[in-house]
């Protein structure tokens, strides 16, 4: 069981992540997109960008760096080989462009038991170098529990 | 600053649709692309050691390729300010076919005065709906 008096934990901001161009074109072949904003930097600076942006669920990546530190988080006790994802969601303030320096902040907005399951939900809010809120990311785990 | 003319749209209007192949390689493609190196969406023993029925494509690239058919409609990755999935069935991706996976776009919700479209995007493998609650918010 994940400790439910986790919820509320905020975790400290990850180093900062120097997003790629080759990184977001390496993404964006992935999830097999053929949007020129992600391949193209001329398309991408025609459209006001000052690089190629990256495709809208990219900042997984970001969010990633603080799941990380959470699910190694000895006293929130998330079993990670049980762990299955329950939901997604990005907001965004504005696209990922390649250059930005981005810094991600974790919280855990929930803890909530179903039976033997958990499921935590956590809050990541994703800044540039100049402090400005780039993405919001919302990731809900469940955790499974002995059946 | 889109070739969409939001007065043109209707509701449950379809805006598009595409087939993507997921096969084997696409799944290692992602596992590097996003870091996600969990063995369960490439090792067949991992998989089966773990109870499940094959190797499962990551969530989150069904989740990133789904999307496409609202940034192709749109024209613009960078105009898709809201999005989200919730994760219903696992799609098992066959060591020699590979999986398809079906996606349909249509029109949601119409938010005139901020520009918004909400695009309800229906991802279907095996007839089997994958994602459930799956919602771009496009700004036109």
């Amino acid at each position: 069981m994940v400790n439910p008096n986790v919820q509320g934990k905020k975790y400290p901001a990850t180093d900062p992540y120097l997003v790629g161009r080759e990184k977001i074109r390496e993404f964006a072949q992935a999830v097999q997109s053929t949007n020129p904003m992600n391949l193209d930097v001329f398309a991408a600076q025609a459209a006001g960008y000052t690089d190629v942006i990256a495709p809208p669920t990219f900042a997984v990546v970001i969010q990633e760096r603080s799941l990380s530190t959470v699910l190694s988080d000895q006293e929130a006790d998330i079993d990670f080989t049980r762990v299955v994802h329950g939901d997604q969601r990005f907001i965004h303030a504005r696209p990922i462009v390649a250059g930005d320096e981005l810094v991600s902040e974790l919280e855990i907005a929930s803890v909530k038991s179903l039976g033997a399951h958990s499921m935590v939900t956590f809050e990541t809010k994703i800044y540039d170098s100049t402090r400005e809120l780039v993405c919001t990311a919302i990731s809900t785990l469940v955790v499974r529990g002995d059946e | 600053m889109t070739h969409i003319n939001i007065a043109s749209l209707e509701i449950g209007q379809e805006i598009g649709s595409k087939e993507f192949l997921l096969t084997r390689d696409s799944l290692v493609r992602y596992a590097g692309a996003s870091g996600d190196f969990n063995p369960i969406h490439y090792r067949d023993d991992v998989a089966a050691a773990v109870g499940l029925p094959g190797v499962l494509a990551h969530g989150m690239l069904t989740m990133g390729a789904a999307v496409q058919v609202a940034v192709d409609w749109v024209g613009n990755a960078g105009a898709i300010v809201d999005y989200q999935v919730r994760f219903t069935k696992p799609i098992v991706v066959d060591p020699v076919n590979g999986a398809v996976l079906v996606v349909t776009g249509k029109v949601g919700e119409i938010d005139a005065e901020n520009n918004v479209v909400r695009v309800d995007l229906e991802a279907v493998f095996a007839d089997t709906k994958v994602l459930g609650k799956a919602q771009a918010r496009v700004q036109l």
